[in-house]
């Protein structure tokens, strides 16, 4: 009795009445002396989605409640299970899993035994209405279309309603993700604002998460101070931006007004690689390559750097950075008018001069752009810090020592089984969320710039 | 003004050089980031093997049982080893000595040889050379990642251990094959018998949800902003700033989003490829979606008008003739959204598919890794012999990328000649 059994059954049966329909159909539809709306195909089409459509959200509704309900249902009928455990989630989870596997998961207390007992039997019942209902439903609803089809029928017209809406449905989907994200993050967070005073958060400068295990452990309260944090994050991508922005500005100048057209098709796909690899390759690269090289390095003059240095995770992002910095820097730059540079050029400037002076202040809007969308990608960039950059919060503005990152710590927080109520891991959602604002804020500013750049030329 | 003029000049070709230089740079780092990783990578895909003679002693076997397959089962292969190994170096005595011995071989041996006898029972009582997998720090010295000549302390394997392997290379009973285990087995803690397919098969089935649910929905959503949707309205303006926002937000909050929403509120069991497909999905629908939006208005409009002045009606132009031509392009973007979510870790760190998890995935709720996230493990684990498998594994991951970007290319040059 399980889902897939129910979605092959419904579409088995919408086969049929898509068939069912169409036999119908054709019969005016041969008959040469009638004119039919719609073709054959649109009162086929119209009975096949009138069985699918509702059934298909039928089994969605039911199989994201259900198992709620009976859950619920369990616990208030049998009042011994409350006093069992203290928490809602422990208690469910004790019967789903005793039910699951009844043979490994031997539960030690008969009235569990008796619940789970309880979840098959409802599960099961409520399986079987819900096959009833789809049947009926898919029944009662082919019966209508059936009978309503005729040649004065607007199928098509309906169908096409239908599909747009369909469509229409469909690019909502972008909005309820973010609906959905915003929400997750903002909910959390908030839960996680009521332990930890939002001030403290943001101007704390300690961080140490960890909560005891125990009430009365030696350190108990977890420091939530975010200050370490930001400034590890911001001193990374500073050196990213440090390595990206010239490499990536210079050779895009370079390409787009001195190299040859050849040169320009074989560079330009060969640096757009370095923006497709994934950065888990990046990460390998700073942790277990650039990282030694640069300890090594290091060594040689006498500098003590750090295994996990900032150094190491910013270098490798600003590789990773290169390709953004300059294809938008390459677009902003061919987009600057060719009258611009003819009229320096005509009047005796070098080309470098006419870059200097003209195309790169006409261009400086955009550029800008390009470079505020490069640092959200450096400061929302995940792998490569969590590889390369430490683990412990340390605020400093030494390149060469470990420093950790506002992702690295959602990460760290959130690896492993977790629970929802401590504050070590909503502190990651509340995290999330200034990450969510500051990048969404630099590129909502970034897209604006370019935007308003590109109507000034056109 | 000569001088002058030689100033400028100088300038200017200085500002080329500049430029010039930094492209160089960049190619530079392209080219030490592949071969550095081709470098480390390369020996991981051959693996060495030594010659036992595996001695199947009926008496250690059969323990006085009956010759049956609950006995075999239960037999202990442990010291059939053991035995074997003894047999070829009966000089060596002594616990250290002896234990030296022993780890020569990979820690799968047991189950090997195990696996020989069930097969053919007849072996029991009888003596051949077999091929077993060495252990990775005499895997490491015979492909010479780890070096023989730095002082013993140094080194991992030490004099005496070194001292047996070089009387096994004499022999003629070390060598190196093509390394299947990398392509058959899951993880494992021990590098010589850890495998990609594991993690393969769980990026496989989680790109599979992805594909079923960001290709759907991501061209409809196109086709109707780009075609049906009225072009100034609030609620479409509002659906348009919000596709863009989520092509820029970083994927980690996709994992918050996996996390809280799927795991927290909808009990979904972590660790599984479905709930990494879903995550996945709502991660490439933005690019999909812009991709098919440029796909689309690169349709020339005379097909659609044509269309419609022959009778059709709009829903009939869009699909019949403006979809099909868009498709090219759609694939495109589809196959370049995909490599993107095959490359990605961090939203699958989130929702628990960052685990040890030795059993291949038969199916989309099995619990799995991901290409990415097992190079994330691999690179994470101390052993050296885990650094090469690292490597392997991004080999593996860009040679999956290349095809997919080869594919995206093809399908591009194929639309670029039918306009």
């Amino acid at each position: 009795m399980t889902y897939i059994n129910l979605v092959i059954l419904v579409l088995l049966l919408s086969t049929c009445t898509y068939y069912m329909g169409l036999k119908k159909s054709l019969v005016f539809a041969n008959d040469k002396r009638k004119t039919s709306h719609s073709l054959p195909a649109h009162h086929a089409t119209l009975c096949l989605m009138w069985a699918i459509i509702p059934s298909i959200l039928i089994i969605l509704i039911w199989s994201s409640v259900e198992e709620k309900i009976i859950l619920s249902s369990i616990i208030s009928n049998i009042p011994e299970l409350s006093n069992l455990r203290s928490s809602y989630d422990l208690l469910t989870s004790d019967i789903i899993n005793s039910s699951l596997n009844s043979e490994i998961y031997k539960s030690a207390n008969p009235v569990v035994q008796e619940a789970s007992n309880k979840f098959l039997s409802m599960q099961e019942s409520s399986r079987k209405l819900l096959y009833i209902i789809i049947i009926s439903v898919i029944g009662i609803g082919t019966g209508i279309n059936y009978k309503r089809i005729s040649p004065t029928l607007k199928a098509r017209t309906k169908v096409e309603t239908i599909t747009k809406y369909l469509l229409l449905a469909s690019s909502t989907i972008a909005i309820l993700v973010t609906i959905g994200i915003i929400l997750s993050v903002i909910f959390e967070a908030n839960r996680f604002f009521t332990t930890v005073p939002i001030t403290e958060f943001l101007f704390g400068t300690h961080w140490s998460p960890q909560i005891p295990i125990r009430e009365d452990q030696v350190g108990s309260s977890g420091a939530f101070g975010t200050v370490p944090l930001f400034a590890g994050t911001f001193l990374i991508a500073l050196i990213a931006m440090v390595i990206a922005g010239p490499i990536g500005l210079m050779s895009a100048i370079y390409l787009s007004e001195y190299a040859s057209k050849n040169i320009r098709d074989i560079v330009k796909p060969l640096l757009e690689i370095l923006a497709g690899i994934p950065t888990v390759v990046y990460g390998f690269f700073a942790a277990l390559i650039v990282a030694p090289l640069l300890r090594d390095f290091g060594n040689n003059f006498g500098i003590d750097i750090a295994s996990e240095s900032a150094l190491a995770a910013g270098l490798v992002m600003g590789i990773m950075i290169i390709p953004f910095v300059s294809s938008i820097s390459d677009d902003v730059i061919t987009a600057v008018p060719q009258n611009l540079k003819d009229g320096s050029l005509g009047c005796g400037a070098t080309r470098s001069e006419t870059i200097k002076r003209v195309v790169l202040p006409a261009a400086l809007p955009g550029i800008i752009g390009g470079l505020l969308l490069a640092i959200s990608r450096a400061i929302g960039e995940t792998m490569i810090v969590v590889m390369a950059a430490g683990m412990s919060a340390n605020l400093t503005a030494n390149p060469f020592e470990a420093v950790t990152t506002v992702t690295v710590q959602i990460v760290v927080l959130l690896i492993g089984d977790q629970e929802f109520d401590s504050p070590k891991t909503l502190a990651a959602f509340a995290l999330g969320l200034v990450l969510f604002v500051v990048t969404l804020i630099l590129n909502y500013i970034a897209l604006h710039i370019v935007k308003k750049y590109r109507e000034q030329y056109e | 003004m000569d001088k002058n003029l030689k100033k400028r000049s100088v300038a200017e070709k200085k500002f080329r050089f500049y430029g010039l230089l930094s492209v160089l740079i960049a190619l530079s780092l392209l080219a030490i980031l592949f071969i550095s990783i081709i470098h480390e990578g390369t020996t991981a895909f051959i693996e060495t093997k030594i010659k036992i003679n595996a001695d199947f002693d009926e008496k250690i076997i059969l323990n006085s049982g009956r010759k049956n397959i609950e006995t075999i089962q239960k037999a202990d292969f442990n010291k059939i080893t053991k035995k074997s190994l003894s047999n070829m170096f009966p000089s060596v005595s002594g616990r250290s000595n002896t234990k030296d011995l022993y780890s020569l071989v990979s820690s799968s041996t047991p189950f090997q040889l195990k696996k020989m006898v069930l097969k053919d029972p007849n072996l029991i009582g009888k003596k051949i050379d077999v091929w077993v997998l060495a252990d990775d720090d005499i895997d490491m010295i015979v492909k010479g990642n780890s070096k023989r000549d730095i002082p013993e302390e140094n080194r991992r394997v030490k004099n005496f251990k070194l001292s047996l392997l070089e009387k096994l290379e004499k022999d003629k009973r070390v060598d190196t094959f093509f390394n299947n285990t990398l392509f058959t087995k899951g993880d494992s803690r021990d590098p010589e018998q850890a495998g990609i397919l594991g993690a393969l098969l769980g990026s496989f089935f989680a790109l599979i949800i992805t594909l079923a649910l960001a290709f759907p929905l991501g061209i409809t959503t196109a086709i109707y902003l780009e075609k049906f949707a009225a072009k100034s309205n609030r609620f479409i303006e509002f659906i348009e700033v919000n596709i863009n926002n989520l092509a820029a937000v970083p994927s980690i909050i996709f994992g918050l989003l996996g996390l809280s929403i799927f795991l927290n509120f909808f009990g979904m069991p972590r660790s599984i490829p479905v709930v990494g497909g879903l995550v996945l999905a709502v991660m490439t629908l933005p690019t999909i979606i812009i991709a098919s939006r440029v796909a689309i208005k690169s349709v020339p409009p005379s097909i659609e008008e044509a269309a419609l002045g022959l009778g059709a009606s709009k829903t009939q132009a869009v699909l019949h003739h403006v979809v099909p031509n868009a498709m090219p392009g759609m694939l495109t973007g589809t196959i370049i959204g995909m490599a993107r979510a095959l490359g990605e870790s961090a939203p699958l760190l989130m929702i628990g598919m960052v685990a040890f998890i030795v059993d291949i995935p038969e199916g989309f709720t099995d619990p799995a890794t991901a290409l990415p996230i097992q190079i994330y493990l691999w690179s994470d684990t101390p052993e050296r012999g885990f650094v090469e498998k690292t490597a392997a594994g991004i080999i593996v991951l860009l040679v999956f990328l290349m095809i997919m970007n080869a594919l995206a290319i093809y399908f591009r040059k194929k639309l670029e000649k039918k306009n």
